[in-house]
């Protein structure tokens, strides 16, 4: 990851945790900006920056774009499908166009693994990943730590299982990295089709059922099952997959007491997760989608500001 | 460096002066003269050029100086795009880095556009390289039309047109049925199955090695298991067909081990490796650097230590550069997109130089993996250093310092992680058809 004295921010493997830090310190100054009666600070008045989404995405977008706004910074969405890149522009070509306007930072979403570091090769601009393929999501990853010091005021020593489709998530990947960098234990799980290779190098617990990496869990995070793997030849069937990887409150019952429940969205109630646990008091689901905002704020600020010899602080840029 | 004009008269006397002349398939490894008169060596031995000689108007001599004399290297498996993709790299421009590599012979692979399944691709193809000169091209024809898997080429029509292999590119046949009959068919022919081994089902969307490396980079992976199913599938066959079968571009461990019984167990199979599944491994895929990207992909730590020491003992039978020139456009793009291969005829004696030099290779199986080992696999005569044959020779010049930059390469693209580096070692000049096809050596008087 590059936050600070580094230009980008890319993944979470390589990510220090002094750069970690600063970034959720960075944005919880800037949380409570979304809570005011005028949620808008001048700190990125004047900075551009270029909102392209390659792959459909409707939370995470809005939730860059209200960043970028409450910010004060000039922000526009570019969106795939509906560019030139349809009429076959390559990647390069698209991305050195928009590099032609000058934007201070490009957040990029795509379908291809490594789309924001080929990115990085062809603009001056700082470039943020918001989902590369399944490689890595890092603000959703920094928007789960952020939930998780909220509710639990540190993340070092916490038990956390990742659970479900961990082989096709970026999610997962940004989480464990971020994770066992910030001193939690780790565990995945999942059917084994839905685990990728070697995952176990990565630091983590591995596990074929999900009830052994929740028991005594702080925080249980339920990802999401992509339908278009269901009934194929990775799990059998939904009906299945809800039966023996879903939460359900059985299940959660082997978690400590004032377990947390995250899930990254959007949710297939009554697959992954039990409707009245999406809802209960256990779930930060709406928390983390709050925390989305500051967390991306934090980044922008970061990486629009680096450039221009650093940021004096963030106290300083929240004050209007 | 000069790549010589083909068709300008080539000097009537050549003479290597005291040059150490390595040549396994004869024994030799000596300090001699080598004397080549109207392109065919004529003596080979210690103070063979006589002062007359040396004095002879037009005579051309060559200082050994430490230099090794070596038989021309043959390539079974080349991509030179010519028909269909000639922007990334031609009949001629493929001749020309072949003849810089030091090669006197290359196998042009079949998946061209269009396919090279039918006899009048062959023959465009071979009018092609004759009318351009330089090293010798030996088409390699198509296993199945379009290389689809299904139906078998001509291949007696092939044969009787120049081809001396079978081949399906970077496919495999995926049908067992449709692969028997192409190894009894190809038999009857005395043609190789030259088969790149990959269970396309296993690799659906596949872009690399599948190990932990790509699980830290979300790309699909290739399961080692992929290569050595279609292997032993493959090695079966041929001893039920008793056909001559070539593994191309072996990449796994256990392909490795496979390939050592089926040899141990007297089947007729042979086999090929890379330069970069010997020298590299999954880890240079960290930034999704797109030079790295191949197929079979860049295992891991373990395969490459297993095809070195295949290569050393012999399982492996040679040295290929599977030479894939691919353009800008096929490279400079998100991973996902780009095209696998790099170019290698250029590249294939520089980097593997080091495995001589550290010990790991011995230097006679280094020269007969790209001789006598290929040779046999297309059943060429192999070049070697003897009198009354005609001149099919490399000079290589172990100490060169020299920097492989993308200006010098004859070749059409630049795409390999080895362009930019520097080695020690490489090929000064190059004989074939027994004339001067290639001198770097901007000191004697050229041709």
């Amino acid at each position: 990851m590059r936050i600070s004295s580094r230009r980008h921010l890319i993944q979470m493997e390589g990510a220090s945790r002094e750069e970690i830090v600063r970034l959720l310190d960075t944005a919880e100054t800037f949380f409570e900006v979304s809570r005011r009666a005028v949620k808008k600070v001048p700190s990125l008045r004047g900075k551009t920056i270029i909102n392209m989404f390659f792959e459909a995405s409707t939370r995470t977008r809005t939730s860059f774009e209200l960043a970028g706004k409450r910010l004060s910074a000039d922000i526009v969405n570019f969106s795939g499908k509906t560019s030139s890149t349809s009429k076959g522009e390559t990647l390069r070509d698209t991305i050195k166009t928009m590099e032609a306007m000058h934007p201070d930072v490009i957040v990029i979403r795509h379908g291809a693994a490594g789309a924001p570091q080929h990115a990085t090769k062809h603009t001056g601009a700082a470039v943020i990943n918001a989902g590369d393929g399944m490689h890595e999501h890092p603000t959703q990853a920094l928007l789960d730590a952020f939930t998780i010091r909220q509710r639990k005021a540190k993340i070092e020593g916490l038990r956390v299982a990742i659970c479900g489709d961990i082989a096709h998530s970026r999610v997962a990947r940004s989480n464990v990295h971020l994770l066992t960098t910030m001193g939690a234990s780790v565990a995945v799980a999942g059917p084994r089709t839905l685990l990728p290779a070697e995952i176990e190098r990565l630091g983590v617990e591995v596990h074929d059922r999900i009830e052994p990496a929740i028991e005594g869990a702080d925080v249980v995070m339920m990802l999401r099952i992509q339908r278009e793997r269901l009934g194929g030849s990775l799990v059998p069937s939904d009906r299945e997959y809800a039966r023996k990887f879903g939460l359900n409150p059985e299940r959660l019952a082997r978690a400590n007491s004032d377990a947390l429940v995250l899930h990254p969205g959007p949710i297939n109630r009554g697959v992954e997760i039990d409707p009245e646990l999406a809802d209960g008091v256990s779930s930060g689901i709406l928390a983390q989608v709050e925390a989305g905002v500051a967390v991306r704020m934090a980044a922008l600020w970061l990486l629009a500001t680096a450039s221009d010899g650093g940021p004096i602080s963030a106290k300083d840029a929240v004050t209007a | 460096m000069s790549v010589t004009n083909w068709s300008a008269p080539c000097p009537p006397l050549i003479v290597f002066r005291d040059v150490r002349a390595i040549d396994p398939h004869r024994g030799i490894d000596a300090s001699v003269d080598v004397v080549i008169e109207d392109g065919v060596i004529s003596r080979i031995d210690a103070q063979a050029a006589s002062e007359s000689m040396l004095a002879a108007e037009g005579a051309h001599v060559v200082n050994g100086e430490g230099k090794w004399l070596v038989p021309g290297f043959v390539d079974l498996r080349a991509h030179l795009r010519e028909p269909g993709k000639e922007y990334k790299e031609d009949i001629a421009s493929g001749l020309r880095a072949a003849a810089a590599g030091g090669y006197a012979h290359i196998c042009a692979m079949p998946d061209t556009d269009p396919v090279n399944d039918r006899r009048n691709v062959t023959e465009s193809i071979v009018a092609r390289a004759r009318s351009v000169g330089g090293p010798t091209l030996h088409p390699i024809g198509a296993i199945t039309l379009g290389r689809h898997g299904e139906e078998l080429t001509e291949m007696a029509d092939l044969r009787d047109a120049g081809v001396v292999g079978v081949s399906d590119g970077n496919r495999s046949v995926r049908s067992s049925a449709v692969m028997r009959r192409a190894l009894e068919y190809a038999r009857n022919f005395d043609l190789p199955v030259m088969h790149h081994a990959e269970d396309h089902t296993l690799t659906a969307g596949a872009q690399m090695h599948e190990g932990a490396m790509s699980t830290v980079l979300g790309l699909r992976g290739a399961p080692r298991v992929a290569e050595d199913i279609i292997v032993a599938r493959d090695l079966m066959l041929t001893e039920a067909t008793g056909a001559r079968y070539h593994l191309a571009h072996v990449s796994t461990e256990g392909a490795v081990r496979l390939l050592r019984d089926a040899k141990a167990r007297g089947i007729s199979v042979t086999a090929e490796v890379t330069a970069h599944h010997l020298m590299l491994t999954h880890d240079s895929l960290a930034d999704y650097d797109t030079a790295y990207k191949f197929v079979p992909p860049l295992r891991e730590q373990r395969d490459v230590e297993a095809v070195r020491s295949a290569l050393a003992d012999g399982t492996i039978d040679a040295i290929v550069s599977d030479h894939a020139p691919q353009s800008s456009i096929e490279k400079d793009c998100e991973f996902q997109a780009a095209s696998p291969g790099a170019i290698g005829l250029e590249l294939v004696v520089p980097v593997l130089l080091r495995l001589v030099d550290d010990g790991s290779l011995p230097l006679a199986r280094f020269i007969g993996a790209l001789t006598r080992g290929p040779a046999g696999v297309i059943g060429l005569d192999t070049p070697t250093l003897e009198t009354g044959r005609g001149a099919e020779l490399c000079l290589i010049d172990p100490e060169m310092e020299h920097t492989i930059d993308r200006s010098t390469l004859a070749s059409k693209c630049h795409n390999s992680p080895f362009v930019g580096k520097s080695y020690r070692g490489g090929v000064v000049m190059t004989m074939a058809r027994g004339r001067i096809v290639y001198a770097r050596d901007a000191g004697s008087e050229d041709a």
